[in-house]
């Protein structure tokens, strides 16, 4: 059998234009050598879901700077359950305030990386969770 | 567990399509006993090839191509392929990002593919990646190649119709003159059209269609077509010319000899893995792989000399 890859989704919802951190962090993950599917800006819950699903990604990595992670994380979390998807790792990150955190934990976000986290911590974090396929 | 994802591949389920695809790509052992059902189930697909070289636009082409043909009422499925590191085997796939207007429409089924180090323009499993998305009732099945160089073909041996895409500014005429990529095409497409240099790029691609029709005995005359993709113009054009190359290839009879010669050439290819991968699996077996490079640094022994000792230990002369 062929060695294994993590595949990885970059997405970032809602409405904010701005992606210098995603799109630098999806070259650190492909650097990790992870697959990594950038999907832009401006994502809706059911379009990254639908992409997880179809590239059978083990990752989905949110970015969001603009303060709507308490909806939009948590939505993706419950619309890949629905698709049977629930082994899937979540992840996010970007301008998360820190009382924020433990709620969006609580629904199934597995990390929240803050500013200033060396990308070491979120590319191991990444390895030891990953699903088993 | 395995036939209900055979099962659930014909009934189009999108998490059994990406999950078969995904043992495809790691040579997983359940993907084949799978591959095995869905089988009887293919070939049914048009499989239209996109290439050329990177950033001539097409991942954009291929999501206004997808656009026209889901107008036309037919289901798409759509692999787009990008090159892995080869000093990190990781990979960004970008296509995506250009077809985002799909992700919603349950008649799209789109997956990205890293070649995983695989030359010739496709990755190793592209074309069982294929055969999954054509059981599973896919009407037209684009592939859009990594962007490729002047001697990445393989598209051509995979694909009913190949378009080649090209844009202005890359070279002069002789460019056009050559062999290899350039011979590939069904169907030209001359993309970016609104820039300048485009006109002379299209009359220099007209000249070589007319020269390959003086010169070689095809039938079918590639045509020519402008487009701009950002702006979605011309894709219209394009999947009536391919339409249009598909009727030929029903009519000539062409059709069943590609086939047929993708058959050939698939069926010996999959010989070819599979022996490797057995010897492959037993030379690493002890190290012997290493013991014997070792014997050929130090001139003990030529590569030849291991390649027959090799060949003989499980095929032996008085077999062959």
């Amino acid at each position: 059998m062929a060695e294994k890859k993590i595949k990885i989704i970059v997405a970032k919802p809602g409405l904010d234009g701005h992606d210098r951190g995603a799109k630098l962090l999806s070259r650190i993950f492909a650097e990790a050598g992870m697959e990594v599917v950038y999907t832009g800006l401006r994502q809706t819950p059911e379009m990254i879901v639908e992409a997880a699903l179809q590239e059978d990604a083990d990752v989905v990595g949110l970015s969001s700077l603009s303060g709507v992670h308490n909806y939009f994380f948590p939505k993706v979390v419950e619309l890949l359950k629905e698709k049977k998807l629930a082994n899937v790792l979540v992840v996010g990150g970007g301008i998360i305030p820190l009382e924020d955190i433990p709620g969006l934990k609580q629904a199934g976000i597995a990390e929240i990386f803050g500013p200033g986290t060396t990308t070491d911590v979120i590319v191991d974090f990444i390895k030891s969770n990953v699903r088993a396929k | 567990m395995i036939s209900e994802y055979a099962d659930e591949i014909l009934k189009g389920s999108t998490l059994a399509i990406a999950r078969v695809i995904t043992w495809l790509e790691n040579e997983d052992e359940r993907a084949r006993p799978c591959m095995e059902e869905i089988y009887p189930h293919t070939g049914n697909a048009y499989i239209v090839g996109i290439t050329g070289s990177p950033g001539t636009g097409k991942s954009t082409l291929t999501d206004g191509l997808t656009w026209q043909i889901r107008q036309r009422e037919l289901t798409v499925g759509i692999i787009a392929i990008d090159p892995s590191s080869p000093f990190t085997g990781g990979a960004l796939l970008g296509d995506r990002i250009r077809m985002t207007r799909h992700s919603e429409d349950t008649g799209v089924f789109m997956r990205s593919m890293a070649t995983r180090g695989f030359l010739g323009g496709l990755a190793q499993f592209t074309q069982g990646a294929t055969k999954v998305l054509d059981a599973s009732g896919k009407n037209v099945i684009l592939i859009e190649t990594v962007g490729v160089g002047q001697d990445e073909v393989d598209i051509m041996r995979v694909a009913d119709t190949t378009c080649v895409v090209l844009v202005p500014g890359l070279g002069d005429v002789i460019q056009s003159m050559k062999a290899g990529i350039m011979e590939i095409a069904d169907i030209y497409v001359v993309n970016k059209s609104d820039l300048p240099g485009s006109d002379q790029l299209y009359s220099e691609i007209i000249y070589r269609v007319e020269q390959d029709a003086q010169m070689k005995n095809r039938k079918w005359v590639p045509p020519v077509i402008k487009t701009v993709a950002v702006e979605g113009k011309g894709e219209g054009d394009l999947l009536d010319a391919i339409m249009a190359h598909r009727k030929y290839l029903e009519e000539s009879g062409e059709f069943l000899v590609k086939r047929r010669e993708r058959t050939r050439q698939e069926t010996l290819k999959m010989i070819h893995h599979e022996l490797f991968r057995i010897i492959r699996q037993r030379l690493d077996k002890n190290s012997r792989i290493e013991l014997m490079v070792g014997a050929i640094m130090e001139h003990k022994i030529s590569p030849y000399k291991i390649v027959e000792k090799v060949v003989n230990e499980w095929l032996p002369l008085s077999n062959r």
